[in-house]
């Protein structure tokens, strides 16, 4: 293992439990998506680096590695905000008007779907459908979820999350 | 040990806990403390008991008395008046919205009392979480029938007869598939259990998993035995964390009691199950692309032949069944598969569950038998339409499926019968859609979806679902033309046709099915640059009728940036310059007066 890698985002004890997570899995087949979740729970998100490093690791192409963590869309390349913003785009949400909600949000912090605020406060997210249609349409806040959201209702709940 | 008068089954489900049922029940804990009633009355936190809408929803056994929306503010006087008092707490009991009546008994409440719970039989009655209660319910009898007197051909036969078809959507008789892999030569073979649902609008599976973990694993097991496989893998969304945690514990169970593992009740068979879980890919829900994904690769489809029965996971023989397909299993082994033959249409067998939501007043989960009419799941359950709006369509089988209009409403849940109105059985989700939907814009919705989840392997998808968008975006702008009507069906007739899997067979299918019945929409989008539903921002003026505003003012207080101007007695008036075109005075104001 090359001690030596070094990142400004994973601190010493970060690299010391993505080391386990890789030694644990190393010879297992079909163990690479499980690496790339268990390291992307701890640093927060996965830096190129530090796929190339998990693809050393594990003994498998950096090029394949980088196209399976490409390839879902819950490995994230770029930082993630202090708060994430998690919009349900389910059709139960979209019928009920989760676009409008979107729309609020992007006006009001200036960022798209994908994106972090300049300041790292909030990530702005798109998930696919969270299954609970019932308090559509529906905002995730870090853990909490918010039903019944509605466009005059978003930015005071979000004033809340600093 | 103590008498427990009565059980408060207090729904546990991911609807509930984010309505806050968590704090509920530690509220109601600390009340049934507080009057010394903690030892006759106990609280137990259940799967999810279907009505969403209402949560968190909680059942008082042994009456059957149903309390909805409770909040912690009123655990208080409820446990007064109910536990201590002994009369029910009329303020948290479902009204009937038609006549006004409250309605006591859950059975009772129409949402219920149209439903057959086969699939969902435990729902709300047993505690997730502890396999003793599963086996109270004559859980694990399948097992131990299929596993002590029955060999692999008799439990095929079995749910053969019974007539049982893949829940996933594609409606493949499940018996069959079992025989094929069962006929496959190799000593190594694989029980998948899909729980990858990825149709936005569609929660089925993720209730049952939650609700009824053991009937899955049971369905597993069985399975396994027919085909003759040691090994199992569950492969659940990962946005489903109560799914999973549940399954976990299911599963550390069913070790611990010897139903998995080895020699499993003694009949020296041996069988284990993991969970994977996905990482968010929509497509990973189709079979070849779902056993990529498990061998640790990006999840692409492949074409088949050879199908997963003969080379499936790490190419050897595998068997991949829907949750719940699964959660059918271990009844029909158990009663047989004529009686569950007994239920449903010619050729669909039993009950299917629905994930009924969108603009429909009793949004929750809705098991029916085959052969109910889309009418009574919409209207007789689901109670109609909201704030007085008219019934647009109901979208059947998310983006692979299509739209149902009002004059089809009749049609019979039915695989062949849902096909025929140009629609799919799908997954089971179903979203109501009311006049304020615009039909284009849903296609646009679909297509979007379907363009961003394309995994991008074969040229028809990749290319052809990007060239969709791209035209309903234009026609959702205003810039539609003539010949893009004749466009899109080409396209789409292609895509379907030439499309390596699944997803890009049937991505096309909302648009086509938009085309056939809502073609009027287009027209007014693409020849009179008008959205008839009000809701493509492009097209809209946002100007206020003077004819038709009631002066109400509501517009006014409800806009965020200042736009409108209003003084009592008097027509309100947009100021073009402030307004963000955020729609929201168009959803406030009641008269239809903004356009």
């Amino acid at each position: 293992m090359n001690e030596d890698f070094q990142h400004p985002d994973i601190t010493q004890d970060m690299l010391k439990e993505i080391n386990e997570i890789i030694s644990t899995n190393k010879n297992k087949s079909g163990a690479s998506i499980t690496v790339l979740r268990n390291s992307q729970n701890i640093v927060g998100y996965l830096p190129v680096e530090l796929i190339d490093y998990i693809s050393k690791g594990l003994n498998i192409s950096s090029s394949e590695l980088f196209g399976i963590a490409s390839f879902y869309s819950l490995f994230s390349m770029i930082p993630k905000g202090k708060n994430t913003i998690r919009i349900c785009l389910g059709t139960a949400c979209y019928v009920k008007g989760i676009k409008e909600v979107m729309e609020r949000i992007s006006n009001q912090y200036k960022i798209k779907e994908k994106e972090t605020t300049p300041d790292r406060r909030f990530s702005l997210e798109t998930v696919r459908c969270l299954g609970a249609c019932g308090l559509a349409p529906v905002m995730v806040v870090n853990q909490d979820i918010y039903g019944a959201m509605s466009s005059d209702r978003v930015l005071d709940v979000l004033d809340r999350y600093k | 040990m103590n008498k427990i008068r009565t059980q408060l089954m207090l729904c546990g489900g991911t609807g509930c806990h984010s309505t806050g049922s968590i704090a509920v029940k530690e509220a109601i804990n600390n009340e049934l403390r507080r009057h010394g009633l903690n030892e006759e009355i106990q609280v137990i936190e259940t799967g999810c008991n279907g009505f969403c809408a209402l949560g968190p929803v909680m059942l008082v056994h042994p009456e059957g008395i149903f309390y909805q929306k409770l909040t912690i503010d009123e655990v208080p006087k409820l446990v007064e008046e109910h536990f201590l008092k002994g009369r029910p707490y009329k303020k948290l009991q479902y009204v009937d919205p038609a006549s006004k009546e409250t309605i006591p008994i859950m059975n009772d409440i129409p949402f219920f009392a149209h439903q057959m719970f086969w699939v969902m039989r435990n729902k709300g009655i047993i505690d997730p979480e502890i396999i003793d209660e599963y086996i109270a319910r004559d859980g694990y009898f399948g097992v131990a029938k299929a596993l002590k007197e029955m060999t692999p051909d008799q439990i095929i036969e079995e749910v053969k007869t019974s007539g049982i078809r893949g829940r996933g959507g594609a409606g493949f008789p499940t018996g069959l598939k079992w025989q094929f892999a069962k006929a496959s030569p190799g000593d190594v073979k694989y029980v998948l259990c899909n729980a990858d649902e990825g149709d936005p609008g569609a929660f089925m599976d993720r209730s049952v998993l939650e609700a009824d973990p053991h009937a899955v694993l049971e369905g597993m097991i069985i399975a396994a035995k027919a085909i003759n496989s040691r090994q199992g893998y569950i492969y659940v969304r990962t946005e489903y964390p109560l799914a999973i945690k549940r399954l976990e514990i299911a599963i550390r169970q069913a070790r611990e009691y010897g139903l998995l593992g080895k020699d499993i009740l003694g009949s020296g068979f041996d069988f284990d199950v993991e969970i994977y879980q996905g990482a968010g890919a929509f497509v990973c829900g189709e079979e070849t692309a779902l056993m990529r994904s498990i061998e640790g690769k990006r999840g692409m489809p492949r074409p088949r032949p050879p199908f997963p029965a003969h080379k499936g996971l790490w190419e050897k023989p595998s068997v991949l069944n829907n949750v719940e397909t699964l959660a059918n299993i271990a009844q029909i082994i158990v009663n047989g598969g004529k009686w569950y033959a007994s239920v449903g249409t010619e050729t669909s067998k039993g009950t299917k569950v629905f994930a009924l939501s969108g603009a429909v007043n009793n949004i929750g989960l809705v098991e029916v038998p085959m052969g109910t009419t889309l009418r009574t799941i919409i209207y007789d359950i689901g109670g109609g339409i909201p704030k007085k709006k008219k019934f647009k369509a109901v979208q059947l089988g998310g983006p692979s499926g299509g739209c149902v209009p009002e004059e089809f409403l009749d049609t019979p849940v039915d695989y062949e019968a849902i096909v025929k109105v140009g629609a799919i059985m799908g997954s089971g989700g179903a979203i109501v859609m009311d006049e304020s939907t615009c039909m284009v814009d849903m296609a646009r919705f679909f297509m979007d979806f379907i363009q961003d989840e394309s995994c991008g392997k074969c040229t028809p998808c990749r290319e052809g679902t990007r060239r969709i968008l791209e035209i309903l975006n234009r026609i959702c702008d205003g810039k539609g033309e003539p010949e893009d009507i004749e466009t899109l069906k080409e396209l789409s007739y292609t895509i379907k046709d030439s499309a390596l899997c699944g997803l890009g067979q049937t991505g096309p299918n909302p648009v086509l099915s938009t085309l056939r019945y809502f073609i009027d929409e287009y027209n007014a989008h693409i020849f009179e640059k008008r959205c008839p539903a009000k809701r493509c921002v492009a097209l809209l003026k946002f100007e206020i009728d003077p004819e038709i505003c009631t002066k109400c003012g509501l517009c006014f207080k409800s806009c965020p940036s200042d736009a409108i101007e209003w003084k009592k007695k008097e027509v309100a008036k947009i100021d073009k310059s402030k307004c963000v075109k955020c729609l929201t005075c168009f959803d406030k104001c009641r008269f239809g007066a903004i356009f």
